[in-house]
């Protein structure tokens, strides 16, 4: 659920990020497939094993699992009653196995790393007129954004609120947009400018 | 593509991302029901940058999301969110904001707010739920009936947003857009 990787170097950041990506997806593959609830559980266990074995930092983000009970909750209670207690523990061990071990891949991967690891996948788009060599641009310009975005929009709000405004910050949605096509294109003369050819 | 679009593309998607982590904000009618402003975005992406580029701005997001940004809605991101049981809807979100860029070209209204309104409700509701709600019910077992009685939930979270989304294009495309440059 929480992406960020770790801080400290792990044995499992040694592993390459496609061997994950590729392992990640040939077991949620297999997974959906297993029936078995004891198998899943015995899976669970094994993952939570590796969240142990890789140290405090990698325990602690099982906290932040938490975001994922309520919806665990709802399932096996469905579950629970549409098709009795053996389904419904294969179902919400099956959930909690797939996520813990698709974080475990984000949390032991650097985003760039990971970003690398996709760009093979991505290579078919080229056809579709989307070039994979624009993503970096295209990636490094999201993460710069956000927060600049998320300042932008805090501050016309305070703005709104000083005038005595204290609902109706939807209103502001429109003219921030506004801006930020603006930003975008400047970006784009600066970018062009630069020498960045368009294909 | 070219630069301009490549840059609005990115800049959307970083909107979509600051929407999922701004303080939640206040929509009319909806006093108190905590609202994520994400799907919002979502629909405006379809109405302001149209469907190709909408499309390519929500995948964008998404795929900045599965390399490990936490900007999904309460600070959630990773490849984790794409084996949940919710990740149908992500997907949806793709192929809403095409629908609701395409719709925006092709409805005859005068009125920019009904076409934003239905093109939302068609593409930012219907077919957002039509790829989240067989998703739900695969992964975890439920019948599509659960499934869809559990979607359901969000549909008045949802006929809120389409109708902000409404209201906002309105303003953005009488008010903003000449000043902003955006091509019709």
């Amino acid at each position: 659920m929480i992406g960020v990787p770790l801080s400290k170097r792990t044995w499992l950041h040694k592993l390459p990020a496609g061997f994950k990506l590729l392992f990640i997806a040939g077991a949620t593959v297999v997974f959906f497939w297993v029936e078995d609830p004891l198998v899943l559980l015995a899976s669970l266990v094994l993952v939570l094993l590796v969240y142990f074995a890789l140290g405090r930092e990698a325990v602690l983000r099982l906290k932040l699992f938490r975001l994922m009970l309520p919806i665990l909750a709802i399932v096996g209670a469905f579950q629970f009653l549409a098709s009795g207690p053996a389904e419904a523990l294969a179902s919400v061990s099956r959930l909690a196995l797939m996520v813990l071990l698709a974080d475990l891949v984000s949390m032991t991967t650097p985003m760039i790393a990971m970003m690398d690891a996709f760009l093979p996948v991505l290579r078919p788009l080229r056809y579709t007129g989307l070039d994979p060599s624009q993503l970096a641009l295209a990636f490094a310009l999201v993460i710069r954004f956000v927060p600049v975005l998320l300042d932008d929009w805090l501050r016309r709000r305070e703005a709104w609120r000083a005038r005595g405004c204290s609902h109706g910050s939807w209103r502001l949605v429109a003219p921030w947009m506004a801006g930020l096509l603006r930003i975008a294109d400047r970006i784009a003369e600066s970018l062009d400018s630069r020498g960045l050819r368009p294909r | 593509m070219q630069t301009r679009d490549l840059v609005r593309v990115s800049l959307f998607a970083a909107l979509i991302g600051a929407l999922g982590l701004a303080p939640r904000f206040d929509l009319p009618i909806a006093a108190g029901v905590p609202v994520t402003a994400q799907t919002l975005g979502v629909m405006l992406a379809g109405v302001i940058l149209g469907a190709r580029l909408g499309a390519t701005s929500v995948a964008l997001f998404l795929f900045v999301v599965a390399c490990g940004a936490p900007l999904l809605s309460g600070g959630r991101g990773g490849l984790g969110v794409f084996v949940g049981p919710t990740a149908g809807y992500l997907i949806g979100w793709i192929a809403g904001a095409w629908v609701v860029g395409a719709m925006m070209r092709v409805l005859p209204f005068k009125s920019e707010f009904t076409s934003a309104l239905i093109a939302s409700v068609f593409g930012g509701i219907f077919i957002i739920h039509l790829f989240g709600t067989p998703w739900l019910a695969w992964s975890t077992g439920l019948s599509v009936k659960n499934a869809a009685i559990a979607s359901a939930t969000l549909l008045p979270g949802d006929t809120l947003k389409a109708i902000a989304t409404a209201f906002i294009a309105q303003t953005y495309l009488q008010t903003f857009s000449p000043a902003a440059g955006a091509r019709a």
